[in-house]
């Protein structure tokens, strides 16, 4: 049994394609993040999952029942929309009992399911509230009730945390996932925030241009990005790219020369191309770190220093100018515009080739 | 707020307050102290007190005129409100032929009284107008819309209608336009039919826009008075005579400035009151439970 089936998805607003071919199958009670940059077509395919908007072409499926033709109240999906857009003239819960009311459901019925969620969302208090008394973060907790008292079969959250300041929006992340221990459903948050992606979601889905660039665990999705636009988008700061060309093969391990001659050994096949061939050399920050001057295998200069207490970021920039970001200690010494050597671990690094596509260690290297 | 930014704000509302007060207050105050007197439009004063209020609370007329006020009111501020709703839900999207329609119900409002008048004669009078000639043909007798006691106020409600269409609608497109799509969406999601959103969504939201337009309409009608004047000149024997064209036949016909005066501050006050009240009403609910 699978939840929910996307097939070979389109949708085209007038002349302006928004989603082209996107298929997912996501698996029973999945946690599932919809990744992207805006206009990547992550809010549109929710919508089209919520009965919101209509598919051009292409079938969606919920519990092997084929819901692409079905009114949204009729889906089994609930949606916590990213401006809450609760019913300002009903109270908490009215909001929370308007849904079931229209779908019949015995008075007892609902007395009880919006007690038991108010509960769990602790928002007993404000039931006779109106939205217009309430915090942002209460009326994110009252959106939520909303969707839970329909018990539906898939929660599908636009954006949740974005309306929400620093501090709230963590305490909010904390409660996401355990709320999702407690309910059975699936869960769909759409965001473009790839922190809430990578601590809230079993898979994620990375969108970008209309399509989808990849699925897979954080962890995946981290470590084995498929193409340049997924290594770039996850992962902050974001992974450096150099280029580099293939040289001759290593112990069965692609070697690759920088600009400046220097060779790097990786864990990727050498079978990825042939010698000469370009390709942009991946390099997290956590792979490039900071030697003493003349001992590492490229010389920058650091021109931004980040420091975090427990690291610091140095955004360098090679002679050339190709920007790199590497990682040191906290206490790190280095400041700006300091002359500085960096040192490249080749067994962590990815490469990219021609069309983009990524090519990682071989698993187990 | 610093002394001179309060001496800024001041300057600032002061040629209003000018106006305003030279305008609107004063006169008022002025017609009160000349409704205390016998007076003419000449300048002749005799200070009588109260007289012209006890022979006005003592006038038939004026009563007559009271309730064919109230009539006409009663007829046209709640058709004219569900009329101008049901216009603003049906024109409220983005086609062309919406905003066709938009602009050719608001034009009438734009027409002074004098030519929506002579367009209703047209249509209403017996002998030679339009409604008139269509019974002829079928070989009905004319109807007498303007001659008629139980006819003249309908008429009156109508052309009144017709003429007010634009405003109120204008004022309920404003305030659909205001609800967030949002909110339509989660009805959507909620199982929500046609019928239960309109009466739990939609009409909610138009509450204040709703209270807005039965007050505005309210106190303008009250004060009808050039439809009536020129479609009938309050006839017959004053069946459809408003209380304005009463204070204006007093005024200006028999040059009795300080009782028609007084009958002017009767309406003042008495328009002045339903629509306080109205909202008071209206606002007294605001934080009950939908």
């Amino acid at each position: 049994m699978t939840s929910l089936s996307l097939i070979d998805v389109h949708k085209a607003y007038g002349s302006t394609p928004v989603l082209e071919g996107v298929s997912l199958e996501m698996l029973p009670k999945e946690f599932v993040a919809f990744l992207g940059p805006s206009g990547s077509g992550k809010s549109t395919l929710l919508r089209i999952i919520a009965g919101l908007e209509t598919p051009d072409q292409g079938e969606v499926w919920l519990d092997n029942a084929r819901i692409d033709g079905l009114a949204a109240g009729d889906r089994g999906v609930a949606l916590v929309f990213q401006q809450y857009a609760l019913y300002p003239h009903m109270t908490v819960r009215q909001n929370m009992a308007f849904g079931l009311h229209n779908a019949k459901v015995p008075r007892d019925e609902i007395n009880a399911r919006i007690a038991q969620a108010a509960k769990t969302l602790e928002i007993e208090e404000l039931l006779e509230r109106k939205p217009n008394q309430l915090s942002g973060g209460q009326r994110q907790r009252v959106a939520i009730g909303r969707a839970i008292v329909k018990a539906p079969k898939l929660f599908l959250l636009d954006e949740p945390l974005s309306n929400l300041d620093a501090a709230l929006r963590n305490r909010t992340r904390v409660e996401l996932a355990q709320l999702r221990q407690r309910v059975d459903a699936g869960v769909i948050m759409v965001t473009h925030d790839q922190a809430e992606a990578m601590t809230l979601a079993d898979r994620i889905v990375v969108m970008s241009d209309r399509k989808i660039q990849q699925v897979g665990t954080p962890m995946e999705i981290y470590d084995r990005p498929a193409n340049r636009f997924v290594a770039r988008f996850v992962g902050s700061p974001a992974m450096t790219m150099l280029p580099v060309t293939l040289a001759d093969p290593d112990d069965g391990y692609a070697l690759v020369a920088l600009a400046n001659g220097t060779n790097i050994p990786t864990r990727v096949t050498s079978s990825v191309g042939q010698k000469g061939d370009a390709f942009d050399l991946g390099l997290r920050p956590e792979n490039v770190s900071i030697v003493a001057v003349g001992e590492g295998t490229l010389n920058a200069e650091a021109m931004i220093v980040e420091r975090l207490g427990d690291r610091t970021i140095i955004y360098a920039r090679l002679g050339d100018g190709t920007e790199i970001t590497a990682l040191d200690k906290g206490d790190s010494n280095v400041r700006m515009g300091d002359k500085i050597s960096l040192s490249i671990d080749g067994r962590a690094a990815h490469l990219f080739d021609s069309d983009g596509a990524g090519h990682h260690a071989a698993r187990g290297a | 707020m610093s002394r001179t930014a309060r001496f800024g704000g001041a300057v600032f509302v002061l040629p209003f307050v000018a106006a305003y007060s030279f305008l609107l207050i004063l006169p008022f105050f002025m017609g009160l102290w000349i409704s205390l007197h016998r007076a003419d439009l000449f300048g002749a004063r005799q200070f009588i007190g109260l007289e012209n209020y006890t022979r006005l609370f003592a006038d038939p007329v004026f009563y007559q005129a009271m309730s064919t006020t109230f009539l006409l009111a009663l007829l046209i501020v709640p058709a004219l409100t569900v009329i101008t709703l049901l216009l603003a839900l049906a024109l409220n999207r983005a086609t062309r032929s919406a905003a066709i329609f938009r602009g050719l119900f608001f034009s009438s409002s734009v027409l002074s009284v004098t030519i929506v008048t002579l367009i209703w004669r047209f249509v209403l009078t017996p002998d030679a107008g339009l409604i008139a000639k269509m019974l002829t043909a079928v070989g009905m007798e004319p109807i007498p819309f303007l001659s008629h006691p139980d006819l003249t106020v309908p008429a009156i409600a109508i052309t009144t209608i017709w003429w007010g269409l634009g405003l109120p609608m204008m004022l309920f497109l404003a305030g659909l336009q205001q609800i967030p799509q949002d909110i339509y969406e989660a009805a959507a999601l909620d199982r929500s039919s046609r019928w239960t959103t309109f009466f739990r969504i939609t009409l909610p939201s138009l509450r204040r826009t709703t209270i807005l337009v039965v007050m505005l309409q309210t106190a303008a009608q009250l004060q009808i008075f050039g439809q009536a004047q020129l479609l009938t000149s309050g006839g017959p024997s004053g069946s459809s005579r408003p209380v304005v064209l009463y204070i204006y036949e007093i005024a200006f016909g028999r040059w009795e400035l300080g009782y028609a005066i007084a009958a002017a501050e009767v309406l003042f006050v008495l328009v002045l009151a339903l629509t306080l009240g109205q909202y008071w009403l209206s606002s007294r609910n605001e934080d009950r439970p939908a």
